[in-house]
């Protein structure tokens, strides 16, 4: 799919100084840090989840843990899909009863993957509370899912996509807004 | 990557094909380890197990992988089946596909049966063991069992034990490891390790010499001895024992880190040795636990797809996944 970039949403520096900036909010949030746990969603939600732990510890000392959902088996349109997508392992090595947990995500959408996320975390116990950090907001939401820590809200169309480039994994640090050339 | 329409065999399956399948199965591995055992994924889906010849293990072990991936099964059983009528083959799995299933998966006593089935229905189909040609599902099971256990699948010196000849389990077992360059030593006696087997694959090694066999083996895989399968006069249970029983001590002749695997149901007292089968050694509970996160993942891959020549929807948005 040919895409042409039309902006860039944020920079290295300025996701570093979000991401720093939504560490603080979390840990503010969470009266000390009892239970909270975060929950990276895979793929690009496991760095920026890494990333917040790191950011946690180095400010507050204190040691959250972290796990990792793969939220394929609880995708909503797998029967309008030809090949079903590879699962990779989730590992979260807590009980999640009883935890409150940040579920992190590079963008949030149409709520779909969230509600996927959600349920994946239920089959594994009942958390006390559930709350959402995303990079990006992007809006054209189909669900009626919200995220309580946001490091930016961006108004796009349906035909525009959000990418996130983050050093492990695209060997670039920035995020961008693409459309789709027709 | 080929992508699996079916899974009849192992034979034709490449290296690849097979690492994806057990590489898929972790993440069901991990599953079976869920206080809540029940995805949704295959909702609405309904899978046929069809088991033209009588087996326990296989049968609840895909019935339960269908049912955890949250498929309905329909299930057809050779004892209570219109095939007792004198139906054929074809007209029972067509009748099983006019309730339109998702898929099927069959076990029959005539090898070819599943072949012979998935080139007249649409559906995916599922060899669950038939006659003396391919168990691939049980193969698929050990390798993922030698994998975790010993790291890697490449390069292990496995032996076979017991009646080859009448074992599809030993035969996707020699398909699946020599594709990995297992060195496989086929034993047992005479009769049961023909000359005929050494076709199957390169570098076989044959003896009916349990002592010979076992010396350096990294695994041992003890067959069942198949009364059902065997027509012409058997091996008296004794001498069996006596040469073949895979005992505490034989077992020392191997590598001190050898595992022992069996596809059961195990016969203890005639094959093995119940201190060999509850041994720090065995894998037997092992292998039915790996079977069913390697049943799911099969599923998961082959039923309930859209045709894959349909749109797809999340293909024309951007950010699909979120």
């Amino acid at each position: 799919m040919p895409v042409i970039e039309k902006r860039q949403l944020l920079s290295s520096e300025e996701i570093n100084r979000t991401l720093q900036r939504l560490a603080h909010e979390i840990i503010e949030e969470s009266a000390g840090a009892k239970d909270l746990a975060l929950i990276g969603v895979r793929r690009r939600g496991v760095t920026l989840a890494e990333r917040l732990v790191k950011a946690i510890r180095t400010f507050s000392q204190k040691d959250v843990p972290m796990g990792i959902l793969d939220i394929s088996l609880y995708r909503d349109d797998l029967s309008t899909i030809g090949t079903h997508p590879s699962l990779q392992s989730t590992e979260i090595g807590f009980a999640v009863d009883n935890r409150d947990l940040v579920i992190v995500d590079d963008v949030l959408y149409t709520g779909r993957t969230i509600r996927a996320a959600m349920n994946g975390l239920f089959d594994l116990g009942r958390p006390r509370r559930i709350r959402l950090c995303v990079l990006i907001d992007r809006g054209h939401r189909e669900l009626p899912v919200e995220a309580t820590f946001i490091g930016k809200t961006v108004q796009t169309s349906d035909s525009e996509i959000v990418e996130v480039r983050l050093q492990e994994i695209d060997g670039e640090e920035r995020v961008v807004l693409v459309d789709r050339v027709s | 990557m080929q992508q699996l329409s079916h899974l009849l065999g192992i034979e034709d399956l490449t290296t690849e094909q097979i690492s994806f399948i057990l590489d898929q199965a972790k993440p069901f591995q991990e599953f079976q380890r869920h206080p809540l055992k029940k995805l949704a994924t295959l909702r609405g889906k309904t899978v046929a197990v069809a088991f033209f010849e009588p087996s326990t293990r296989t049968r609840i072990s895909f019935t339960t992988a269908a049912s955890r991936l949250g498929a309905d099964t329909m299930a057809l059983q050779a004892e209570s089946s219109s095939l007792k009528k004198g139906e054929s083959l074809i007209d029972t799995v067509r009748t099983i596909e006019a309730m339109r299933p998702d898929g099927i998966v069959i076990r029959h006593s005539s090898s070819g049966a599943p072949e012979f089935v998935a080139q007249r229905l649409e559906i995916p189909v599922l060899n669950a063991g038939d006659g003396t040609h391919e168990h691939p599902t049980q193969a698929l099971l050990d390798a993922l069992t030698i994998r975790d256990r010993k790291g890697k699948l490449e390069g292990w010196n496995v032996t076979i034990l017991g009646d080859v000849l009448h074992s599809r389990v030993a035969r996707s077992n020699i398909h699946l490891l020599t594709k990995f360059g297992a060195h496989i030593t086929l034993c047992g006696p005479a009769m049961w390790v023909p000359r005929e087997l050494e076709t199957l694959a390169p570098n076989l090694r044959r003896t009916s010499c349990l002592e010979s066999a076992l010396e350096g083996a990294d695994v041992v895989m003890v067959l069942r001895v198949q009364t059902e399968r065997i027509h012409e006069p058997a091996l008296a249970a004794d001498e069996y024992v006596l040469g073949y029983q895979l005992t505490a001590q034989r077992l020392r002749l191997a590598r001190p880190d050898a595992l022992v695997l069996h596809p059961g149901p195990m016969i203890r007292g005639l094959e093995i040795d119940p201190a060999v089968a509850d041994g720090p050694q065995s894998c037997v509970l092992e292998q039915v636990t790996n079977g069913l996160a390697v049943r799911m993942a099969l599923l998961y891959h082959l039923i309930g797809g859209a045709p894959l020549d349909a749109p797809h929807p999340a293909k024309d948005r951007g950010n699909a996944s979120d």
